[in-house]
C-alpha cells in the first residue's frame, strides 16, 4: 500500500492560534513519514506538555502525550523495549530545556535511535507567554512585565556537549528543507535532535515570521529584505564526522558550537553536526545482550498456557543449601 | 531443648563484617539450622559501624531475638555499642588489644551515645574504656574470650613464610568468625567449604582465607575454654534454600516475565536492580533466551517515565524504589492511572520523613504509597510479609498490573531486603501468568483503546500493533484517547476509571487480599514485614497459653473494608502493629471500620522490631496494663 500524506492526518479539529509555527512542522512530519513509507503502526509520536503537546492528536500514528518535560523517558522506554518502532519525540523548548533538561542530557549520553524535535519559540505559549530557556538576556517579549534576566540556553551547543549525534536546526516556514530534515533524523543511526525556529504568533513579537525573513533590513540596493535565515547545506560546511578520530571529531564538535553562536543578523539551519561513529544504545546493548535486536523485551514470549516458561532452576539451585555454590 | 542461638559481629563498614555473617550463616545453613540474620549500617561507606546478627535455630523463626549469644569484636565501637547487649552466660571474643581503647577514642560516635555510654559506665563505677565495658558484661554472667588478631596474623605469616599476612588486617573479619566456630566446636570442614565457596570467584584469596580461618579455628578449638553448647548436625529439609532479603522480588520479577526494569540509585531498593542486571539473560523452556533490560536512568522520574514507556510496548515493566525516589515518581503515576497502562513499583521503604534515616527500616511510607499523586485514579497498594511471600506476590502484581490495567504499587522495606534467611525454596509451579485483555492480533479496523465494555476493562493494544493504532494523553480524553473536555464524557471515564476499584476487591480472591493467621479475642492488626517478628511472638505466647489473633492485611488499597470487618467480627480487642509513628494502618482502619484499634505497638527507631519486644508488650496487653500507644526501641 502507498502512503499518502493524508493517511498520517487525523481529523482532531487543531486549535493552534492563526499564522502558528507549528502547522509547518506537523506538515513536515507528515510528510516525512509519508516519504519513508513507515508504515502507520510501525511509528509513534511522543509529545510533552504545552502546544506542542498536542502534535501527537494530529497524525494517524501511534501518539503518545506525555507529561512537561518527560517526554524523553517515554519514549526512550518504548524504544528501548521495541527497537523495531521508528519514534519521533517532539515537545516545546520550555518542556525539553527547562524542566527537562535533566533528561536531555542524560537522552545524549545514551544515543538512543530516534528523534527528537524542539518546537522552538522562546516563549511559553500556552501559559500565556512567559519566557522560556531559549529567549536571549534583557528581551521583552509581548507578555513579560519586564525584561528577560536570564541568559538563553544554546539547545545546539546543549545536544552536541551532551552527545547528540545527529544535530540541525529547522525553520517552520520553510517545510521542504525541514521534511528533509526529519527524514534525514530518522534515518540516522543514533540519537537525532532537531531545533525548529517556530514563531509565536501570539506571544513573541521579537523573533517573528518577518524578523526571520529580514522585513526590518531593507537591502539598499535592490530594496527587498535580507533574510536572516541561510542554510549550512548552500555553504561549503562539512557536519560529518568522517573517521574515528579524535581531531576531526574535536573539529566537527568545535565548529558546530562556533556557528551554533550566529544570530541576529545570519541564522543557520541545516545539519550542524553528524557522527554515526559512537555506537546507539541499542548496539551498545547487544554487547551484553547478544540477541537484544532480533528478540527484544516486546517480542519475547514469557508464558505458555498460563504458565512461565522462564527457566530459575540455576539461580534456585545456586541458592540450595545442600550444594556449595562452587559444584 | 530447641537451639535458638543468636551471633553478631561488628566492625567499620567495609572490613567484611557482611561476608564473616555470610560464612556463618552458611555452616549452619548446611548443618540444618533454620537462619534468620539482619545487616545494620550507617549511610556511608567506609568507616562508620555496621553490624551482622544472625540467629539459627532448629525450629521455624521468622525473626530477631532481643539480646546476643555471642559477640565477635575486632574493633572497639563494636564493644562499646553491644557488650551489654550479651545475655548471662552468652559469649564475647574480642581483639585483646582493644583493652585501653577510651570511649573518647572512638571517633565514630554520635554525641549523645557517648554521653549516654559514659553515664553507663560511671553509673557501674567502670571506667570509660573497652575493658571497663568488658568487666561489665562479665559480672553479668558474659564469659569474655580475648585473643590478639594481630597476633594470630603474625603466627599465621611465619608458619606459611608469608610475610604479606603480618598486615592482612582486612581478614579479621574472617578470624572472627572462624574463632567462634572453633569455640562452638562446629566441623571444621564445613567452615572451609563455606569460606571456599564465598570466594569461590577469587581463588587466591580463597585460598589465604582458608589457611587464616583454619588457623583461627584450631587456635580457639585449642585455648579457648569450652562451654556445654553442643551444635549437632541435622538433616537439612528438603529444598531448602539461604536467600538474601531482596531475592524473593528480583526472581519473582525474573519468572513472571518483566523484560524491562528501569531504576536509579537508593538505598534499598538498588540490590534488586543489580541482581537483575547481573542474571539478563534468561533461559527460556523450548525457546532462544531471554533477557531483562535493565536501564539505569538520570533520576526516578525517567525511572518511572521509561518503565511506562516500555509498557506500552505490551511489556512487563517495572521500577524498584524508596521514597524520595518514589515521591518523584507521583505525576507520572498519576499518568499511568489515567492511561491505565499497568506498570509495577517495587517500594522498598526506609525510614523517612525526607532523607531521614536513609539505612534504617521503617514501614512510613504507606499513606503516601496509597495517596501520592494528582487528582483522582485507580491504583493498587499490595504488601509482603516475608521474602519467600515477596516471590509469590511479585508473580501475583504483575497479574494484578495486566488484569486491571492500573499501576500496582509493591510495599516491601528495609528490613525484608536486607535480612537473610532460610526458606523453602520457591515454587514456579505455583506461578500463573494472567496477561489480561491485552491483545495479541486485531483484525477489525475501528480499534478504540479506552471502548467502554461491561467490566469497565478495554482490551489493550500495544505500540507496533497492526490495527491497534492509540493516542495516549495525561488529559481525560474520549474512547480513542484524543483530548475531551466534555463533561458527560468527563463523567463516563471518571466512572470507568474508578469503578475499577470495586471491581479490584471483587475480583482479587480473599485469600490474596488479608491473611488470617491466627485468630483470638486479643487480635493484631498488621502489614508487611511485621509479619515474622508477630509469627514469632504468637508462639511464643501460644507457650503460655495465650491465643492472639493475627490478621495480616496484603492488599491496602483498595481497602477490603468489608471482609477485615468480617475477619474482626469475633475479636474483642484490636491491636495495631507497625514500623511507623502515626499507625498508618491504623488511621484506615479508623477511616474504613469506623473504630479506633484499642492497642497501637508502633516502632520507628528505624530498628526492626524483634519477636521479643512484640511478646513482651502483648503480655502487658493481656495481662491489662499496657499503654493505648506502645513505643518499642530496642536496638543499637
Amino acid at each position: 500500500m502507498v502512503l499518502k500524506v493524508g493517511d498520517f492526518k487525523t481529523d482532531v479539529h487543531n486549535d493552534w492560534c492563526p499564522g502558528c509555527g507549528d502547522f509547518g512542522i506537523v506538515n513536515a512530519i507528515q510528510m516525512a513519514l509519508a516519504e519513508m513509507e513507515i508504515p502507520r503502526h510501525q511509528s509513534a509520536i511522543f509529545s510533552g506538555i504545552g502546544c506542542s503537546g498536542k502534535t501527537s492528536h494530529f497524525i494517524n500514528v501511534f501518539g503518545v502525550h506525555t507529561l512537561h518535560g518527560r517526554v524523553l523517558t517515554f519514549a526512550q522506554g518504548a524504544k528501548i523495549a521495541n527497537p523495531n518502532l521508528e519514534i519521533i519525540a517532539v515537545g516545546g523548548d520550555g518542556d525539553g530545556l527547562g524542566i527537562g533538561a535533566g533528561h536531555f542530557v542524560a537522552a545524549g549520553r545514551r544515543n538512543v535511535d530516534m528523534t527528537y524535535i524542539i518546537f522552538d519559540n522562546a516563549v511559553y505559549g500556552l501559559t500565556k507567554g512567559q519566557a522560556s530557556p531559549t529567549l536571549k538576556l534583557g528581551e521583552k517579549t509581548k507578555s513579560l512585565p519586564t525584561p528577560n534576566i536570564n541568559y538563553n540556553v544554546n539547545p545546539i551547543g546543549l545536544a552536541i556537549a551532551s552527545g547528540f549525534t545527529f544535530v540541525a536546526r529547522g525553520y517552520s516556514y520553510d517545510v521542504r528543507q525541514l521534511k528533509d530534515l526529519i527524514v534525514a533524523a530518522v534515518r540516522h543511526k543514533g540519537l537525532a535532535f532537531l531545533d525548529v525556529l517556530q514563531p509565536c504568533p501570539t506571544y513573541n513579537d521579537i523573533n517573528t515570521r518577518d524578523w526571520f525573513s529580514g522585513e526590518d533590513r531593507i537591502d539598499e540596493t535592490t530594496k527587498k529584505p535580507m533574510p536572516r535565515i541561510y542554510k549550512l547545506e548552500d555553504t561549503d560546511y562539512d557536519p560529518v564526522v568522517h573517521y574515528s578520530d579524535e581531531t576531526e571529531l574535536n573539529q566537527k564538535k568545535t565548529q558546530a558550537i562556533v556557528k551554533s553562536l550566529e544570530w541576529d543578523s545570519k541564522i543557520p539551519t541545516g545539519i550542524f553536526y553528524k557522527n554515526e561513529l559512537i555506537t546507539p544504545f541499542t548496539r551498545r546493548l547487544t554487547d551484553k545482550i547478544p540477541n537484544y535486536l532480533e528478540n527484544p523485551s516486546a517480542l519475547q514470549k514469557i508464558s505458555r498456557d498460563g504458565k512461565s516458561i522462564t527457566n530459575i532452576d540455576k539461580i534456585l539451585d545456586s541458592l540450595n543449601v545442600e550444594k556449595t555454590k562452587n559444584e | 531443648m530447641a537451639t535458638d542461638f543468636t551471633w553478631m559481629i561488628g566492625g567499620p563498614q567495609g572490613s567484611g563484617v557482611e561476608t564473616a555473617a555470610n560464612i556463618f550463616s552458611q555452616v549452619f545453613s548446611k548443618m540444618g539450622y533454620q537462619i534468620f540474620g539482619k545487616r545494620e549500617y550507617y549511610s556511608n561507606i567506609k568507616g562508620e559501624h555496621s553490624y551482622f546478627a544472625v540467629r539459627i535455630s532448629d525450629e521455624k523463626i521468622r525473626s530477631s531475638v532481643k539480646g546476643t549469644n555471642m559477640l565477635i569484636a575486632f574493633d572497639a565501637e563494636t564493644i562499646f555499642r553491644h557488650a551489654d547487649d550479651v545475655l548471662e552466660n552468652g559469649i564475647i571474643i574480642y581483639d585483646s588489644t582493644l583493652e585501653n581503647m577510651r570511649v573518647s577514642d572512638v571517633i565514630t560516635f554520635e554525641n549523645d551515645f557517648k554521653d549516654r555510654l559514659e553515664n553507663l559506665l560511671k553509673s557501674k563505677n567502670k571506667e570509660a574504656t573497652v575493658k571497663g565495658m568488658l568487666d561489665l558484661a562479665s559480672e553479668n554472667g558474659v564469659k569474655v574470650h580475648s585473643v590478639s588478631f594481630r597476633s594470630l596474623l603474625t603466627e599465621l605469616s611465619e608458619k606459611l613464610e608469608n610475610p604479606r599476612i603480618k598486615n592482612m588486617s582486612r581478614m579479621f573479619n574472617v578470624l572472627g568468625v572462624s574463632l567462634s566456630l572453633g569455640l562452638l566446636m562446629i566441623p571444621s570442614e564445613k567452615l572451609t567449604d563455606s569460606v571456599n565457596s564465598i570466594f569461590s570467584k577469587k581463588k587466591p584469596i580463597a585460598e589465604i582465607n582458608v589457611s587464616a580461618a583454619n588457623f583461627a579455628y584450631n587456635y580457639a578449638a585449642a585455648k579457648f575454654e569450652h562451654n556445654n553448647l553442643k551444635f549437632a548436625t541435622k538433616d537439612i529439609q528438603d529444598n531448602t534454600i539461604l536467600v538474601q532479603g531482596y531475592y524473593g522480588t528480583s526472581i519473582g520479577k525474573i519468572i513472571s516475565g518483566c523484560r524491562f526494569q528501569s531504576y536509579y540509585p537508593i538505598t534499598p531498593a538498588t540490590d534488586e536492580s543489580n541482581f537483575l542486571e547481573t542474571n539478563e539473560i534468561l533461559e527460556i523452556n523450548e525457546g532462544r533466551p531471554g533477557s531483562t533490560l535493565v536501564v539505569q536512568t538520570e533520576d526516578e522520574i525517567s525511572a518511572i517515565g521509561m518503565a511506562i514507556g516500555s509498557s506500552l510496548t505490551g511489556v512487563r515493566s517495572a521500577t524498584c524504589t524508596s521514597g524520595p525516589g518514589f515521591a518523584l515518581m507521583t505525576e507520572c503515576l498519576s499518568w499511568a492511572g489515567i492511561n491505565e497502562v499497568p506498570v509495577v513499583i517495587t517500594f522498598y521503604q526506609r525510614s523517612g520523613p525526607s532523607t531521614g534515616l536513609p539505612t534504617r527500616h521503617g514501614q512510613d511510607d504507606l499513606l503516601c504509597a496509597i495517596n501520592s499523586g494528582v487528582g483522582e485514579f485507580p491504583r493498587i497498594v499490595y504488601a509482603s510479609g516475608n521474602v519467600s511471600d515477596s516471590f509469590y506476590d511479585t508473580t501475583q502484581v504483575f497479574n494484578y498490573a495486566d488484569i486491571f490495567q492500573v499501576p500496582v504499587i509493591h510495599m516491601l522495606d528495609k528490613f525484608i531486603a536486607s535480612s537473610v534467611t532460610t526458606c523453602e525454596r520457591f515454587d514456579e509451579t505455583k506461578v500463573n501468568i494472567d496477561r489480561g485483555k491485552l491483545l495479541e492480533e486485531i483484525t477489525s479496523d475501528n480499534y478504540n483503546r479506552f471502548a467502554h465494555t461491561e467490566d469497565g476493562i478495554s482490551p489493550r493494544s500495544k505500540l507496533g500493533l497492526e490495527n491497534g493504532i492509540f493516542w495516549n494523553t495525561g488529559d481525560e480524553s474520549d474512547t480513542q484517547g484524543h483530548i475531551s473536555e466534555d463533561p458527560v464524557n468527563r463523567v463516563e471515564k471518571m466512572d470507568k476509571r474508578q469503578s475499577r476499584l470495586g471491581y479490584i476487591l471483587e475480583k482479587i480472591p480473599e485469600s490474596e487480599q488479608i491473611i488470617q493467621h491466627s485468630e483470638g479475642d486479643f487480635c493484631i492488626v498488621s502489614w508487611g514485614s511485621t509479619q515474622g517478628p508477630i509469627l514469632d511472638a504468637i508462639e511464643m505466647l501460644k507457650n503460655d497459653g495465650i491465643d492472639i489473633g493475627f490478621i495480616e492485611i496484603k492488599l491496602l488499597h483498595p481497602f477490603p473494608k468489608e471482609l477485615l470487618k468480617k475477619h474482626l467480627s469475633n475479636s474483642k480487642t484490636i491491636i495495631n502493629v507497625e514500623a511507623n509513628y502515626d499507625g498508618q494502618l491504623g488511621s484506615l482502619i479508623r477511616q474504613n471500620l469506623e473504630k479506633d484499634p484499642d492497642y497501637y505497638i508502633l516502632k520507628f527507631t528505624g530498628r526492626p522490631m524483634t519477636c521479643t519486644e512484640i511478646y513482651d508488650t502483648l503480655k502487658k496487653i493481656t495481662n491489662n496494663n499496657a499503654q493505648k500507644r506502645e513505643v518499642l526501641t530496642y536496638g543499637a
